[in-house]
């Protein structure tokens, strides 16, 4: 190695320079082991070099272990990195491959290609800007072909390479290519691909991926490496409105407060004016402040910091836009899910839905359609099982700013979380909102919960009791406002049985009535904090995923929610109020510790075990919390 | 970071927001500092995404006491510079037993010292979060691991089940006791953090640059002989050479490359026309097939 610098020094160090300037290009490959996927993938990586000498070393043990190509080395080894998927010699998961060369840099997302695994493909897609689709000169298109197309269309790429491989093994007959370029450009017309480059290869011998085949002289296109260097996707991004959602407000002391994000779509500089999406308040942009110094301008894809002239409540979530070209903001939104949840989707449950930097929680509260990936075509249906795709009405519980998912990927997706195991269990693309009246772009009140704060001279908050009927929430609850108030404080108690009575009569016991209990008291608590109030509600609230609901409606640190614990047969034998008499003999149904569970919070703020401890004391407890 | 557009500028914004998204998120981050290449760029990194704050998060050292002693002056040097707090820790246990890499096996040795330790200080302080410098193009399991990456209570990885990650989107919701792997180099390949380290001017270990080392040649590979420790084993005579690091790590577990290049420009060009992988020098990776993958769900970075 010592020997060699001197002679090549020179070369590399100019390759130096260059590779700092190059871009970077990210693709997908689509296609099943027995297209030639991984073998493309290995031709591609061992022609540009980077393969190292003992990945090979290892690479021959490994095939004489477990390959398929007898004496060959078996590129599929290579991109196989999980035990069990050398093991069975299947793809299982999406591999990321890096490979460069003279003019860019290339991130692969290698997706196995089975229909189950579309979850893995589309997953591999959203971050991509083209995709090879691989098909093998002997079969022609096949259903794969068409559902790997549609994923990919379905997840916003533009540009697309038809790999036609094995043109070796039909005697690079370029009728064979004719007819399989006109039968793909027939049915992918819809699909809004903006390049389409059909391209006949072998990935066995490198033919037409890296090097030109004399066989196919008659291919007059690129090879495949010529087209990845040359292939323009960006672009799309830099056009589009500017739009940033904060990700973190910066405020190291009092004489900077940075609102720090990514920039998604657009351009800026100092002097723009920007508005606040939700609140609708208008800013303008005073520095883009980096370590290396301050910016004129930034764009699409760089992480910046932006300060602004005008103080604005703005906090994580919120996107900045144009005043005159905001995204829409709505509660219900129609949108493509890709399910990805072992269990299926229900239509009766509450997942946390995290968008862009904003998490809220929502329900799908209709599925239009549900898509056949092989045939395209829509059927009817009430639940997405894993790897389908369906059509959706989204309700969320407190709206978000969005763009289309058509006209910006990255303001039109989110993803659904299952709030009881924390999985990811779906990928949503949002199509439109439901609401009319989303146009019209809500409106700045100039006295904000801050101001009003400022008033009362109190940090709102709201302090959720939750616990079994009988455990002595409102006791507790009690006792603690009083004590504010005895302190000066401005509070309101919202109480299970009095808010039954008024606001919600119209509410049974039904799963859905119950969601839709602990929705409205949570919205009304939000009404109160935002008045400067400290609202103490105390409800049985049983499910994790509904108090969960609740306090997204909140900013992190304003929900404090009071786990008030006793064991069901002390909470029993109190029964103040008779009702569990009445459970046990059936007089009513659906009550929490008897016929439907109480599932305990994981993560309160505030633990208060009502069997060892006093009420008073633990009264004391909850205002020593809040610091007052 | 200038050259807009160019791809170390979206490899750099892609890492910023990953790291500030783990800040924004959970309560406890802590940013797991192994001293070596990557950890310098992911710290630089760290620092640029909450300029003019400091990183909100404490650095953490799992301290083998087997590291080179040039990379200790070192650790301590970056972390005041960059205004954090570090936290060092190392397995008492291990220790008092005398485990090393030489009468244990480095496979045992790696387990007590590198992985028990690791999961003994994440306990310890409760951390939610820990970044950790790895990347996708280092090793085959990696190159599957999510960005956001989850791990069980006992600090597990089950590389079968894990969350999918779409477009910038991280799932970062965990259960007490529950915590994340943050990976913002996932995408970073060894040449880009040269060519990183190289525009910005990052301080790395002075091991990197090729000096006169004693080593001596043991199983094909040249171990340095950094302190009295090392036993030779018969006929072994540490001898002078030029030689450098590609990685670090444990100093009997991380072999020496000959190499003449004494600048950042002449490493780079080295490892433009190099022949193996930066693993390759790594004894612990090659002892049984999947390795790295076995250590990983056991907990190890």
């Amino acid at each position: 190695m010592n020997q060699a610098l001197p002679s090549l020094a020179g070369q590399a160090l100019d390759h130096l320079g260059d590779h700092e300037r190059k871009g970077l290009l990210r693709f997908l490959t689509c296609g099943s082991v027995d297209d030639g996927k991984s073998t493309l993938i290995g031709r591609l990586l061992h022609d540009t070099k980077r393969l190292f000498e003992d990945q090979v070393a290892a690479l021959q043990k490994d095939s004489r272990k477990y390959g398929t190509q007898g004496e060959e080395l078996d590129f599929a080894l290579l991109v196989d990195g999980l035990e069990a998927e050398r093991e069975q010699g299947i793809t299982i998961d999406v591999a990321y491959r890096f490979f460069a060369t003279e003019a860019r840099k290339f991130i692969v997302a290698d997706t196995p290609g089975h229909e189950q695994y579309t979850r893995n493909m589309a997953t591999g897609a959203s971050n991509s800007d083209l995709a090879i689709i691989l098909i093998d000169a002997r079969k022609g298109v096949l259903q794969q072909t068409r559902r790997h197309s549609f994923i990919v269309s379905l997840l916003g790429i533009r540009h697309v390479v038809v790999a036609v491989n094995k043109m070796d093994l039909v005697g690079y007959d370029r009728e064979v290519l004719q007819r399989i370029r006109a039968e793909y450009e027939a049915f992918s017309q819809g699909f809004g691909f903006e390049t389409l480059e059909v391209i006949p290869m072998s990935a066995l011998t490198g033919e037409n991926v890296t090097r030109r085949s004399e066989a196919m002289d008659w291919h007059d296109g690129p090879t495949l490496l010529e087209h990845l260097e040359a292939v323009e996707v960006a672009g799309e991004d830099r056009l589009g409105p500017f739009r940033m959602p904060v990700q973190w407000v910066n405020r190291p002391n009092l004489d900077f407060r940075g609102y720090a994000g990514t920039i998604v779509s657009g351009a800026i500089r100092p002097g723009d004016k920007v508005a606040v999406a939700a609140s609708g308040r208008v800013a303008t942009v005073a520095r883009i402040a980096t370590m290396d110094g301050d910016l004129d301008e930034a764009v699409a894809g760089d992480a910046v910091t932006i300060t602004l002239q005008e103080e604005v409540d703005i906090s994580r979530g919120d996107v900045l836009s144009p005043p005159e070209s905001r995204p829409e903001v709505s509660d219900r939104l129609s949108a493509h899910v890709i399910w990805m949840g072992d269990q299926g989707l229900r239509t009766d449950r509450n997942y946390v839905i995290k968008a862009g930097k904003r998490s809220t929680t929502g329900v799908v509260a209709r599925i239009e359609h549900g898509i056949d990936v092989n045939s395209l075509k829509h059927l009817p249906t009430s639940t997405l099982a894993l790897n389908e795709i369906g059509f959706c009405e989204i309700h969320l519980s407190a709206p978000i700013a969005f763009d289309p998912y058509e006209v910006n990927r990255e303001m039109g997706s989110f993803v659904l979380i299952d709030p009881l195991t924390n999985q990811t269990v779906g990928a949503g693309l949002i199509w439109a909102s439901l609401r009319k009246a989303d146009n019209i772009h809500r409106q700045a009140f100039d006295i904000d919960r801050a101001a009003r704060a400022r008033l009362t001279g109190q940090t709102p908050r709201v302090l959720w009791f939750t616990g079994l009927s009988g455990a002595g929430k409102s006791t507790i609850a009690n006792l603690v406002e009083q004590r504010l108030h005895a302190q000066g404080r401005l509070t309101f108690l919202l109480d299970g049985d009095n808010v039954r009575h008024g606001l919600n009569r119209d509410l049974g016991f039904t799963e859905a009535d119950r969601v839709e209990n602990i929705r409205r008291v949570g919205e009304v608590a939000r009404l109160f904090t935002e008045a400067g109030v400290i609202t103490l509600v105390s409800f049985i609230s049983p499910f994790r995923s509904d108090r969960q609901m609740a306090r997204d409606l909140f900013a992190p640190g304003e929900f404090v929610e009071i786990h008030v614990h006793a064991p069901l047969d002390v909470a029993e034998t109190r029964d103040p109020k008779g009702l569990y008499r009445k459970a046990r003999a059936g007089e009513i149904s659906n009550f929490t510790g008897i016929d439907s569970p109480y599932e305990a919070p994981e993560g309160a703020e505030l633990v208060l075990d009502t069997v060892v401890r006093p009420a008073e004391e633990l009264a004391d407890e909850v205002i020593r919390y809040l610091g007052l | 970071m200038s050259n807009r557009g160019s791809h170390l500028r979206r490899l750099e914004a892609q890492s910023i927001e990953i790291i500030r998204e783990v800040v924004a998120e959970m309560s406890r981050p802590v940013m797991l500092y192994s001293i070596g290449k990557d950890s310098s760029v992911m710290l630089h990194l760290a620092r640029k995404a909450f300029y003019p704050a400091p990183p909100p998060f404490p650095l953490l050292h799992i301290d083998t006491t087997w590291k080179f002693r040039e990379m200790i002056a070192f650790r301590d040097r970056m972390a005041a510079e960059a205004g954090m707090e570090l936290l060092t820790h190392t397995n008492r246990q291990g220790l008092a037993e005398g485990i090393n890499p030489f009468d244990h096996g480095s496979s045992y040795y790696t387990q007590v010292m590198k992985t028990d330790a690791l999961k003994q200080a994440l306990s310890h302080y409760g951390f939610d979060a820990a970044f950790g410098g790895a990347r996708r193009d280092e090793e085959k399991s990696r190159s599957k691991e999510r960005v956001f990456s989850f791990r069980t209570g006992s600090h597990g990885w089950d590389p079968k089940n894990q969350r999918p990650e779409l477009w910038s989107i991280f799932n970062t919701r965990v259960r007490p006791g529950e915590s994340l792997r943050v990976f913002p180099l996932s995408n970073w390949t060894e040449l880009d953090i040269w060519q990183y380290i190289r525009s910005e001017n990052i301080p790395i270990v002075p091991l990197y640059y090729a000096a006169e080392r004693p080593v001596v040649e043991r199983d094909g590979m040249l171990v340095m002989v950094d302190d009295e420790r090392l036993p030779l084993r018969p006929g072994e005579v540490p001898q002078r050479r030029q030689v450098r690091f590609r990685t670090l790590g444990c100093y009997p577990l991380t072999a020496a490359i000959d190499s003449a290049a004494t600048t950042l420009d002449e490493i780079v060009t080295e490892m433009l026309i190099a022949r193996t992988s930066e693993r390759s020098g790594r004894l612990i990776d090659h002892d049984e097939a999947a390795s790295m993958e076995k250590k990983k769900r056991e907990g190890y970075f």
